[in-house]
């Protein structure tokens, strides 16, 4: 593989050496980028939910509001961050099951999914997902419905501010409503490999 | 004179492909020029920034490359080099091998088909499938996909229910909802199953050595959520500076590819798992794939190597509109590809000498072109290049110019045939033997001649 490495490295060399000057790195400013459609917010939660919505996003603000959602459904059987059903435990009734290990040998066996978001980005309607915080990619990932909590001090503004902020993690995760393919004559379907129902919960 | 071959492509293309062609490339270029235009105070000043960012990128990669790679082993990934396809190709089966691994799944990488690496598995007893809805109906046909972001823009409905008919996954049934979850069911078996999960990247942010990925399916999030190792196979030319460049980067490119605000999964990955992490991998490969691309950095069309994979180029060219990607006869079609496939062929150049031809030079891709490659130029360099190698190809469809060149440098002679032209207009040229004019005219009218009457109007226009 060295042999590759010093193969590349020449020929990238060589075919830069003649350039007598290189291009420089423009620097931009952020404003650049904002989307001046949507005002300014005073309440990111509000701002970031109206735009979830706009992606067929669900954001809920009561655990109340889950459990009739899943109710209303009948999907019965879940997972749950094991940090997190102690908070929730109460507001469960008995006819949903949760489970606070995701097993991965019944991946069909779970219709929901509940972990912690590590935060959102109120301009896109997007969740911050990361390794630290969720407690299992699979949970978060292969059942229909994924909730993700959320704090409301955990919203940034943009895009800019979420990329200023990502946290030393190893896999960072922006999830921007349910999973979609327009694959099949550009016909949108959600619900592809990942979640068709995809919640926000703020706690 | 020979017809081009993307003009017998588009002959023979159906005329009912053609239509669904058109309408989607048509309908998603016009949203994606709303939204940017719409959303953003000053978009061409963004093309033009990114454009920027990338043509640094570019002309740095000499010490912008070994920076990455140092900046990925901090954070535990294992960087390897591969210069050619094959040495690509023997990287991942090495790391296979070495692990005993026999199942792959493979997210969209349009790397990993430059290089046929699926194929090449295959026939090494590995199954390498791949997760993209569209990906994976092009691999169960033995077809190719026909456009980088929607690989079956070519295919309908009625033919996607009787490959999945054919292939056990179902009774034939047409609906696009149920050729989705019959999809999903089958393939995330595949995903627990798998050995290991294939992926490319994006962008490589060498400030941070994170690997940026984006997907709508969520296929490459499921690759790193259920196999124990990781590959990415990476173009070196995918870097960019730092995070906070990805800002301008990613709004450009999900507005450009599929009119969104963002990609749906948008990942940063810099290593394998967290130690408390229970799902996903143990180990990351970065496979940084030459292929080709450091000759084209020597060349002087180095700038298409900016570009970010959208397909808006594609979108908008009357060409591509016509003659749908496989007439483009490699990975890469439309606009970019007439640039790309001819000097990533190398050697093969000749065979591909006709694509740079492939165009009206409308300037259009370079207009919606998110990193602003001056691609009409880059068409004109190959040209030239097609011509001086004298390549076959790239005379096929042009008329001889001889005449044309005498008659343009004789003023008398030029002023006698402006006046003898007019002759034109009484001929019934759809019905002359002339093959090549015959030609022209199936598809197109010949306007009135009006031969000296802007050199008239030129000099009244001196005297007042």
């Amino acid at each position: 593989m060295s042999s590759d490495r010093d193969t590349i490295l020449t020929s990238v060399r060589a075919a830069l050496a003649p350039l007598k000057d290189r291009a420089a790195l423009p620097d931009w400013d952020r404003e650049l980028v904002h989307v001046r459609t949507i005002q300014p917010a005073t309440d990111l939660w509000a701002l970031f939910a109206e735009r979830l919505k706009l992606v067929n996003g669900t954001p809920l603000t009561a655990v109340s509001e889950l459990v009739a959602l899943l109710e209303k459904n009948n999907w019965r059987r879940g997972y749950c961050d094991p940090a997190l059903w102690p908070q929730f435990k109460d507001a469960f009734p008995a006819g949903i099951k949760i489970e606070t290990t995701y097993d991965r040998t019944r991946v069909d066996d779970y219709d929901f999914g509940i972990t912690a978001a590590a935060g959102a980005i109120a301009e896109t309607g997007t969740l911050v997902l990361t390794d630290a915080g969720t407690s299992s990619r699979l949970a978060a990932l292969a059942p229909w419905v994924h909730v993700a909590v959320l704090r409301r001090e955990q919203i940034h503004a943009d895009i800019s501010a979420a990329l200023a902020a990502l946290p030393n993690d190893p896999n960072i995760i922006w999830v921007t409503g349910p999973s979609k393919t327009a694959d099949v004559e550009g016909i949108l379907i959600e619900g592809v490999h990942g979640p068709g129902v995809q919640v926000a919960l703020l706690v | 004179m020979a017809k081009q071959l993307i003009d017998q492509f588009a002959a023979a293309l159906p005329a009912d492909k053609r239509a669904s062609v058109y309408q989607s490339t048509k309908s998603t270029h016009e949203k994606r020029t709303k939204m940017l235009f719409d959303q953003f105070a000053e978009p061409n000043r963004l093309r033009s920034l990114a454009g920027g960012i990338k043509q640094h990128v570019l002309e740095h990669l000499d010490t912008l490359l070994p920076e990455v790679e140092a900046k990925l082993q901090a954070n535990g990934a294992k960087v390897h080099w591969a210069a050619t396809a094959e040495a690509a190709c023997a990287a991942v089966l090495g790391i296979m091998q070495a692990r005993g691994a026999t199942k792959m799944v493979k997210a969209k990488t349009m790397v990993s088909e430059e290089i046929e690496l699926a194929h090449f598995l295959e026939k090494h007893g590995i199954e390498a499938l791949e997760t993209d809805l569209g990906e994976f109906i092009v691999q169960i046909d033995h077809d190719h996909p026909s456009h980088i972001v929607r690989p079956i823009i070519h295919k309908n409905r009625r033919e996607i229910a009787t490959s999945f008919e054919k292939h056990g996954l179902g009774a034939y049934n047409d609906d696009p909802q149920t050729i989705t979850r019959r999809a999903r069911e089958f393939l995330r078996q595949k995903y627990l199953q798998a050995d290991v999960g294939l992926t490319g990247a994006n962008f490589v942010s060498v400030e941070s050595g994170r690997l940026v990925l984006v997907t709508n399916e969520g296929n490459s999030r499921f690759s790193l959520a259920a196999p124990k190792v990781h590959i990415a196979l990476v173009g070196i030319e995918k870097l960019v500076p730092r995070d906070r460049d990805l800002g301008l980067l990613l709004n450009l490119l999900a507005r450009s590819a599929t009119a969104q605000q963002l990609t749906v999964y948008t990942e940063f990955i810099s290593g394998p798992k967290s130690a408390t992490q229970p799902d996903g991998p143990e180990e990351m490969h970065v496979i940084f794939v030459d292929n080709g691309r450091s000759e084209v950095l020597a060349s002087e069309c180095r700038e298409i190597l900016r570009c970010i994979r959208c397909g808006a180029c594609m979108n908008v060219c009357p060409v591509y509109r016509q003659a749908s990607g496989h007439a483009y006869r490699t990975v890469y079609p439309g606009p970019v590809g007439a640039v790309l496939s001819p000097l990533l062929a190398g050697k093969k150049f000749p065979e591909l000498a006709d694509l740079p031809k492939a165009s009206s030079l409308c300037g259009a891709c370079n207009e919606v072109c998110p990193v602003d490659i001056p691609i009409p130029d880059l068409l004109l360099r190959l040209r030239d290049k097609g011509k001086r190698e004298g390549a076959p190809l790239a005379a096929a469809g042009t008329p001889p110019m001889g005449a044309w060149a005498l008659l343009a440098t004789q003023p008398t002679a030029w002023k006698a045939a402006l006046f003898g032209g007019k002759i034109i207009n009484y001929l019934p040229t759809k019905l002359l033997p002339i093959p090549p004019l015959r030609a022209w005219e199936d598809t197109r009218d010949l306007p009135e001649w009006k031969g000296g009457e802007f050199r008239k109007w030129m000099k009244g226009r001196g005297k007042s």
